[in-house]
């Protein structure tokens, strides 16, 4: 009996291990493991958010340019919708019944007991019929959302879209967006979207096992209201920025104006452009798709991603460094016989001007004067430390914002190309000085620069000797919030004094008889500018002009490209004119030389297409092809499939570069 | 005299059982009160879980003490009739039973529900008990080992027919008492053996199985190569569990149902189902597991509130005291029962008498078996086996039925000082 006894011991022993691997579990799924707890949280708990409406956008004289429109979803709840009249509904709506038989399968897929698009952006009218009959379709409920709506249907580049998130954009935002949630895509709507969206609110519910709703989560302690989006105030002018939409009509190129005093930018053209009111209704995908069928490429935003060679547009900082250098003074003249040698080869001048003086140079655009500039500058210290000079030439033309972004408010900024020294001692070693870069000192060959830079550079001129950082958006919601990097003057290194010659001799240039842009003077007022044109191996030439105006006190300043357009006087400076006299008189009065509006509206000086199978190639060829005229480039590609190829007459490097030059006359004024 | 006979029988009485008894109901209470839906428990009323839970515990309670004023006597000696009438109810419940949930276990009478199967628990116990007390066998014989065999499988069977096989499986409780009297442990052995063979068949192949069980018999009979009887029942052990082996694939297949086969599946983690037959074992596992170390406090389960478990007031009221009440709160109750528990099993052993001492084994092992098995299913370590929780699971029957068998013990107890 007593062994028997002993088995009380197993027997109890027995239930109390049983009881530690019963505690032990627990203890692991209660206090160990958490993941029970986030299960139970996600089982009761369901955030429902509240979209604040976007921030709208007005321009500087107060005039809402990007505002909110309310559309209307028809949602549905596949568990509680009961047999009903498809034919109705489909009336109601202007769609086929099969089509009601194919969204309600397709919400059911989605999920059963929640709420699913089942039409998104019914129409007003379809909404107000559905208003009278919604009681006989249970399960169906209307919700409504706002859209953009931009009443002017311009600046489509400028805005931008606010699109559905991706799921890289969720990923990225690190928690705050969730899937069906609107973001800027692009544009400003890109750029500002911190300020635009405003705050989600957020209610928390708790929900039962059939998902019913069983009301707040902690009495809405953690609820949050929805705070609307902050209102820009834009920079634009609107009236200027339409004026400017009209004059590039059917015409690739690019107008940006800028205020100098603020670096407001008042005008921002892109040519072509779009209707943002394309890109917020469901046609949404259609229509992207048509824009990206465009051969002229609208998807580019011009102003700030076009990088044309500034031509002779460059010619006032040419002067400007080169006197604050001392290389020359305001009285300096150079002998032009029509062409300047630099080497054994010829730059071309248009004109046999003899002896010249700066202004005179600025205003006729003399090649020759200025590649006699570039030459003093960096000789200056000898032809055996010309690199060291290029150098610092290089830091001065840095200044002025060229070869680098200027940090607008606007996402994709390109930099332009501006080569530092080591750029050519890889291709040339240190056999080169400046007879080898002098298509620089007029603007050519290897500098670009983006209609946005080069209208900085007027700021520029037009503030004597600082810009401020362009930008916009000039106030942030009801305040007015202006960022602190707006009011920054940054310095361009030319004291003041130096800027009146060159002024004078761009005054003239637009004021005087023997100006390139004489067509362009505007009756009582007095601006000041300088044209350009840029080589264009794929067709006709770029126009350029850039100038600002009035001289005193200069309320806006311009930089105007229209590709193909031919010579800088014939259509940038015209138009240029056009909307400096709009912007400062809010008139246009009739010329003398019977410029019109309407008649530059009505120039089409589109590109042909002349290879239709390739039209990729074709625009690239147009809007970028600055990328291509860079004859460095051209030199190292041709180094990389070796002088072999013979499709280019390299031979050796430092006359390569010659070669091309002479080739080409690249400067035609 | 009578004043002073009737204090000597209440102070016999273990009254710390009492006590833990009427703690273990109370907390049953308070959790079904919390495990109803917000809508309902916001008025008391009488038809609502809790308020049929309180009638149930007061009219238990009332049972149990009146239990005490019977003669324990009886007990001995009505055994075969009180075992015979609830296999009667069983057999009953089969022709007129009312089917819920699948199972055949309900007589309706009125609007009251009786379930044979509960009953059918201390009916065996007592004349389990009554067979070993009375006739004191040797659990050697084989014929000793048939008549309880007979004893316990009757009502199994009967039950297995209903089908309720969570029942049953209570059943085999009835193991221990007799090991105690003198059951071969080899019985434990083996049926602990046939449990891990049954797991072990689903986690690795059968073949790999067979290896091993061959392996470790060949190791066995080499160091035994003398002994020709240990050889031999060595030889006839392997082949058993091979052919075992075999029989569970089979049995799996065409004995249990779709739905137990899927029970077993989601325990032993062969497959998981967040929606189908898995559902209650995670959301149960959830709410425990979300109730962390001390809870979410009285009414505040969310999973609870929100009927996110099913059968959460009978079979699942663990999950309400695991979310409200937390880690410390599960180890109160294991506690409770494991002080119960060996309390019993020390009660037993004091009995001078065999019918008592195995009667009393006989409720430590049942309640054991349920405490282990439904926390067990609770929090996933034991497939789904629908048996409720001993005092604290909503449910007259039950409630009355273990009260019962507590009772009768404690009863048997307060008189341990007689013969009979």
């Amino acid at each position: 009996m007593d062994q028997l006894f002993n088995r009380k011991y197993i027997v109890q022993g027995l239930f109390i291990v049983i009881a530690l691997i019963l505690l032990g579990k627990l203890f692991y799924i209660q206090i160990i493991s958490d993941s029970a707890f986030i299960s139970a949280e996600s089982n009761v708990l369901k955030k429902k958010y509240k979209y604040p409406a976007r921030g709208a956008i007005l321009d500087r004289n107060m005039k809402v340019i990007v505002q909110n429109e309310p559309v209307y979803d028809l949602m549905v709840t596949p568990n509680e919708v009961k047999p009903f009249d498809t034919l109705a509904l489909a009336t109601a709506l202007d769609i086929t019944i099969d089509d009601v038989r194919k969204k309600l399968k397709k919400a059911r897929t989605q999920s059963n007991y929640q709420s699913t698009f089942f039409e998104r952006q019914i129409s007003v009218q379809s909404y107000a019929r559905l208003q009278e009959i919604m009681y006989r379709f249970p399960g169906f409920l209307t919700q409504d959302r706002t859209v953009r709506h931009f009443p002017d249907s311009i600046a489509g580049q400028l805005f931008g879209y606010v699109k559905e998130v991706s799921p890289e954009d969720i990923e990225k935002s690190e928690g705050y967006y969730k899937p069906g949630d609107f973001i800027g895509k692009s544009g400003l709507e890109r750029s500002y979207e911190d300020f635009l969206r405003g705050e989600k609110g957020v209610v928390n519910t708790l929900y039962d096992a059939k998902n019913v709703a069983q009301g707040s989560y902690a009495n809405g302690k953690y609820d949050v209201n929805a705070v609307s989006g902050e209102r820009l105030i834009s920079s634009l002018d609107i009236r200027i920025q339409r004026l400017g939409e009209e004059l590039m009509r059917n015409k690739v190129g690019a107008i940006v104006a800028i205020e100098p005093a603020t670096g407001e930018i008042l005008a921002f053209v892109s040519s072509p452009g779009y209707d943002p009111n394309q890109f917020v209704g469901k046609d949404w995908g259609k229509n992207y798709m048509s824009l990206l069928a465009n051969p002229y490429r609208p998807q580019i935003v011009r102003p700030i991603a076009g990088q044309y060679s500034p031509g002779s547009s460059f010619k006032p900082v040419d002067a400007l460094v080169a006197l604050q250098d001392g290389a020359i003074d305001p009285s300096t003249t150079f002998f032009c016989p029509g062409y300047y040698m630099a080497g054994n080869h010829k730059v071309k001048c248009e004109h046999v001007d003899g002896t010249i003086n700066m202004q005179r140079g600025i205003a006729r655009s003399c090649n020759t004067y200025f590649c006699h500039v570039f030459q003093n500058i960096i000789t200056k210290n000898g032809m055996k430390k010309q690199r060291e000079t290029y150098a610092h030439w290089h830091e001065q033309i840095s200044k002025w914002g060229f070869g680098q972004k200027l940090g607008i408010d606007m996402p994709f900024e390109k930099a332009g190309i501006f080569y530092k020294n080591d750029h050519y001692d890889k291709i040339y070693g240190k056999r080169w000085g400046y007879t080898t870069v002098i298509s620089q000192s007029i603007g050519q060959g290897e500098i670009t620069s983006t209609p946005l830079q080069m209208a900085n550079v007027m700021a520029a001129i037009a503030n004597r000797g600082y810009y401020l950082r362009p930008h916009l958006i000039k106030g942030i919601g009801d305040k007015n919030v202006v960022k602190k990097e707006y009011v920054v003057k940054n310095y361009v290194g030319v004291d003041e004094k130096y800027f009146e010659p060159v002024i004078q001799g761009m005054f003239e240039a637009v004021n005087a008889p023997y100006g390139t842009a004489k067509e362009s003077q505007i009756p009582g007022i007095t601006m000041c500018g300088k044209t350009g044109t840029v080589q264009n191996p794929h067709g006709k030439n770029h126009s350029v002009f850039i100038g600002f105006a009035p001289r005193d006190n200069p309320k806006i300043a311009i930089a105007v490209i229209v590709e193909n357009g031919g010579f800088g006087g014939s259509y940038a400076a015209p138009i240029s004119s056009f909307i400096v006299e709009k912007y400062l008189t809010d008139s246009i009065k009739p010329k003398s030389n019977g410029y019109t509006v309407s008649a530059f509206a009505n120039t089409n000086l589109l590109p042909a297409l002349k290879e239709k199978a390739k039209p990729g190639k074709l625009t690239k060829a147009d809007s970028l092809l600055n990328k291509k005229t860079d004859s460095t480039r051209r030199i190292k590609d041709s180094l990389k499939i070796k002088a072999a190829t013979l499709k280019r007459t390299v031979a050796a490097k430092p006359k390569a570069l010659k070669a091309v030059i002479t080739d080409k006359p690249v400067i035609k004024k | 005299m009578q004043q002073q006979q009737g204090n000597r029988f209440f102070f016999n009485v273990d009254w710390i059982t009492v006590l833990i008894y009427v703690a273990l109901c109370t907390i049953g209470f308070v959790n079904i009160f919390a495990s109803v839906p917000p809508e309902q428990s916001a008025v008391f009323g009488f038809n609502t879980l809790y308020g049929k839970q309180l009638i149930y515990v007061i009219t238990g309670l009332v049972l149990g003490l009146s239990i005490l004023l019977f003669d324990g006597r009886l007990f001995n000696v009505f055994s075969p009739f009180i075992y015979g009438g609830t296999l009667l109810l069983l057999m009953a419940v089969l022709v007129i039973g009312n089917k819920v949930a699948g199972n055949q276990a309900w007589i309706a009478i009125g609007s009251f529900k009786l379930q044979p199967a509960e009953f059918a628990k201390f009916g065996t116990a007592l004349l389990l008990a009554r067979y070993v007390g009375a006739f004191n066998p040797k659990f050697r014989d084989f014929k000793t080992i048939m008549i309880a065999g007979l004893i316990v499988g009757a009502p199994l069977v009967l039950i297995m027919l209903q089908p309720d096989t969570g029942s049953a499986l209570v059943f085999l409780a009835f193991m221990f008492p007799l090991y105690r009297e003198g059951l071969s442990g080899y019985f434990l052995l083996i049926f602990l053996g046939m449990i891990v063979l049954f797991v072990a068949d689903f986690l690795v192949p059968t073949y790999i199985l067979i290896i091993i069980i061959t392996a470790i018999a060949g190791l066995f009979i080499y160091n035994n190569r003398r002994k020709q009887k240990i050889i031999f029942s060595t030889i006839l052990v392997t082949v058993f569990a091979i052919a075992y082996l075999f029989l569970i694939k089979v049995a799996y297949e065409k004995v249990l149902a779709p739905h137990q086969r899927s029970r077993i599946e989601l325990m032993l983690g062969l497959k998981t189902d967040n929606r189908g037959a898995g559902y209650n074992v995670i959301q149960s596992q959830i709410a425990i597991g979300s109730g962390q170390a001390t809870g979410r406090g009285f009414l505040q389960g969310t999973q609870t509130k929100y009927g996110y478990v099913p059968e959460q007031s009978t079979d699942f009221i663990f999950s309400t005291i695991g979310e409200e009440w937390g880690f410390l709160g599960c180890s109160v109750v294991i506690g409770l029962y494991i002080f119960l528990l060996l309390r019993l099993v020390n009660l037993a052993e004091r009995q001078r008498s065999t019918f008592s001492r195995v009667y009393g084994y006989c409720v430590a092992c049942i309640l054991f078996f349920h405490v282990f098995i439904n926390i067990g299913m609770t929090i996933g370590i034991i497939p789904v086996i629908g048996i409720p929780l001993p005092f604290i699971s909503y449910g007259g029957s039950s409630l009355w039925s273990f009260t019962i068998l507590l009772f009768i013990f404690l009863k048997l107890d307060s008189n341990r000082m007689g013969f009979f």
